[in-house]
């Protein structure tokens, strides 16, 4: 982030000069090692730089990097939004993030039902949510909750502060260690290495993924979301893959540890704990949600009201939504039919054409795939 | 911040001036509308669905009358010949905003400058006559009501222009949020000497005559309860002297003023009705620094969100230098900057070079929500 102080172009960590240097030994390493190279990141931040910035014009030929289920609104299950309306339609006030707001349910999505009257309010972050509560005694207010770790640790530190009593959450919140290993298990898997997400690091720290590399024999780099930091983090990974050793490192040392944030992580796995979920297009997948844990229950909204899903019927065209493969790695989203004509930011079919974090919606606001 | 999208309109630049509104495509001419349809959000924040609206409610049901720029043109006003010397310039605009007053301006500031400006940007930079309709919410302080309306008079002192005719409802409290205003504008061209939107070439510069993004994250980060510091503040301001200091120096080709959907959008709307392309160095574009900071922090593009002070104008190459060194001399336009150029490629898009690699810069879609992360 930029202070107020300096411009974008005096970052160090947006130097085009470092930038061309790492492309350049990018080349290099690809070179030595003579065959096409696959990494997959898992999350929007990196895809939102890499778009924004247009690295993929600067990357080597051989070298594809593709977006992963690392988009949590994106992998949110319809019946979950289907929650979140109902509740919103029995007189609730339902808070949740801006990227939320338009994630398709079954039939509506939150901001359908505020078209038509119910009381849906964006928010920031969870003590906002919380904030509106105490302001507001008299009504119920519901945390529709989504994000992994970086957003799920903030929502517990809410909940362990004693928030109002008419203050309950909905988790939708995910955990980010099955996002690779769904794609590591799939049987038709082709990829090299991963970029793993600095911020979710920054609670989980690095440390985490130890067993994911020994189980799955695969490299992973912690990477940070400025340019140069996705261009180094690249070059590491491809210093992995040309020595054929599935290695381990840390290349956003500013922000992250082995350990991570040890207080935050002991909070979230006070509040929270893991249980089985649906992705969205993908599959069932352990211990991939998070859900409040029974000291926190009388804060679940799920424990607390009787929630009367009347989903109502599917759009058509969900059938033809390609979201599951994109968040695979296995299509990019200009391959699906219905981008950017039937499925559009303000009318999406798909998840991923809704936040901010997901592919679809990224590729439509910075220009997609750059044939440039 | 409950309503974020409301009248979040003036702030990404979604207002309800007609006579822009991004690509039209043919399909969408407009009998389609049944009668379960209703307008929503999205018909009123710029994308193709509002294109799909204007076109059904008003392009396709006024043929063009004897017009050198008739409403199919959708460009910033119309230009009609009145004699073989002349022609007469009409533009209108509604303005709603969230807060009424805001950090740089108000609601008064924002109608007299956008019509003004609408004016400029067919090249009438000598605005002969506005009009003020305002509808009022009873309950409504009277001294808000005068607040607005100084400011108008200010705007105008400022633009040259006056208010020559007008209108005044009240609408019951609940009917209307606060105060409406609608502004029309009539200025004079001599024939032939307007500016279309479609008037660029292969080969011309393109000059953003300051920075941009500042009305719209400003008035986002206070909508939303930010603080950055009380560096950001709305560039409202009529334009149109700046507008005649750069025809004076040279051949301005083709001019918008990037209100909504920002310069994005302006861009991509120049290079689709030209059919040409344009390339932009992100690097050459002005932005300050609170604007980029904020921007970055709400997850908001600076060039996708309104500009209320600030003109894009196609010069050709060889007048290109003396534009800018004509913009620069005006205090309005020290900022002023060559930010790109027309190309014989990519025709109907815009590239961006970022410094690090290209990539297609495109119009923001809808409305604009923060991010989580």
């Amino acid at each position: 982030m930029a202070t107020n102080a300096e411009s974008g172009d005096e970052l160090q960590f947006r130097d085009p000069e470092k930038a061309e240097q790492l492309t350049e030994k990018l080349e290099t390493l690809m070179d030595e090692i003579g065959e096409p190279v696959n990494v997959m990141h898992v999350c929007g931040s990196h895809e939102q730089a890499i778009a924004k910035f247009g690295l993929r014009s600067i990357l080597p030929d051989d070298l594809t990097v593709r977006m992963g289920p690392g988009c949590p609104v994106c992998v949110t299950n319809m019946p979950e939004v289907d929650e979140a309306v109902a509740l919103a339609e029995d007189g609730a006030v339902v808070a949740t993030y801006g990227d939320m707001f338009r994630v398709p349910g079954t039939e509506k999505s939150l901001a359908d039902a505020r078209d038509e009257g119910a009381d849906v309010r964006v928010v920031y972050s969870a003590s906002e949510a919380a904030e509106i509560a105490e302001e507001e005694p008299d009504r119920e207010v519901v945390f529709f909750a989504t994000g992994f770790e970086t957003t799920a640790a903030p929502t517990a530190a809410v909940l362990a502060s004693d928030p109002p009593e008419n203050f309950s959450v909905l988790s939708a919140h995910k955990y980010v260690p099955p996002a690779m290993e769904i794609v590591a298990e799939m049987p038709d898997t082709d990829v090299d290495g991963f970029l793993a997400a600095g911020h979710a690091a920054v609670i989980t720290g690095y440390g985490l993924f130890e067993d994911f590399v020994s189980e799955y024999d695969t490299p992973v780099v912690v990477g940070g979301f400025e340019p140069i930091d996705i261009l180094f983090a690249l070059t590491q990974l491809l210093e992995f893959i040309r020595d054929d050793e599935a290695g381990l490192a840390n290349a956003y040392q500013r922000c992250v540890t082995e350990e991570g944030n040890v207080p935050a992580k002991d909070a979230m796995w006070d509040v929270f704990e893991t249980t089985s979920g649906e992705w969205r297009g993908i599959a069932e997948i352990p211990d991939a949600n998070l859900v409040l844990s029974d000291d926190y229950a009388h804060f679940d909204a799920r424990q607390r009201f009787d929630i009367d899903v009347d989903p109502g019927a599917a759009d058509p065209l969900t059938e033809e939504c390609i979201c599951g493969d994109i968040m695979a790695g296995k299509a990019d989203p200009d391959e699906c039919e219905l981008f950017g004509e039937e499925c559009t930011p303000q009318d999406p079919v798909g998840a991923c054409m809704v936040s901010s974090e997901g592919t679809c919606k990224i590729w439509l606001e910075y220009g997609g795939q750059p044939d440039l | 911040m409950s309503d974020t999208d409301d009248v979040g309109d003036e702030a990404t630049g979604v207002s309800n001036d007609e006579t822009t509104g991004g690509d039209v495509d043919d399909e969408a001419t407009g009998d389609g509308y049944t009668d379960d349809e209703v307008i929503t959000h999205a018909h009123g924040a710029g994308g193709s669905q509002m294109a799909e609206l204007v076109d059904s409610v008003a392009v396709s049901r006024f043929a063009d009358a004897e017009a050198d720029v008739g409403l199919a043109a959708l460009d910033d006003g119309s230009v009609q010949p009145i004699d073989d010397d002349h022609s007469v310039v009409v533009t209108t605009d509604s303005h709603v905003v969230t807060p009424l007053f805001f950090r740089g301006g108000d609601i008064g500031r924002l109608a007299v400058s956008g019509t003004v400006n609408d004016l400029a940007m067919m090249g009438a930079t000598e605005p002969l006559a506005l009009t003020s309709s305002l509808i009022i919410e009873a309950g409504t302080p009277k001294a808000t009501v005068e607040a607005v309306t100084e400011s108008m008079r200010e705007a105008c002192e400022e633009a040259g222009a006056t208010v020559t005719t007008g209108d005044t409802k009240v609408m019951g409290s609940g009917e209307i949020d606060t105060l409406a205003i609608n502004t029309t504008g009539v200025g004079i061209v001599p024939r032939g000497k307007h500016v279309p939107d479609a008037g660029l070439s292969v080969g011309d510069k393109l000059i953003v005559s300051g920075t941009v993004g500042d009305h719209g994250i400003s008035l986002l980060s206070e909508r939303e309860g930010f603080d950055f510091g009380g560096d950001l503040a709305s560039d409202v301001q009529p334009v149109n002297d700046l507008v005649a200091a750069a025809m004076d120096a040279g051949e301005v080709t083709a001019m918008k003023d990037p209100t909504r959907g920002g310069l994005a959008t302006v861009l991509n709307e120049m290079a689709s009705k030209a059919d040409v392309g344009i390339d932009v160095e992100e690097r050459a574009v002005p932005v300050s620094g609170p604007v980029s900071s904020a921007g970055e922090v709400l997850g908001i593009e600076p060039f996708d969100v309104a500009c209320e002070g600030v003109v894009v104008m196609a010069v050709a190459s060889e007048d290109a230098e003396a534009v800018l060194d004509a913009l620069r001399d005006t205090p309005k336009g020290e900022d002023a900057a060559i930010v790109g150029e027309v190309v014989d490629d990519h025709t109907g898009q815009v590239v961006l070079d970022t410094g690090f690699g290209r990539r297609y810069l495109t119009p923001p879609e809808g409305e604009q929500l923060p991010r989580i992360c």
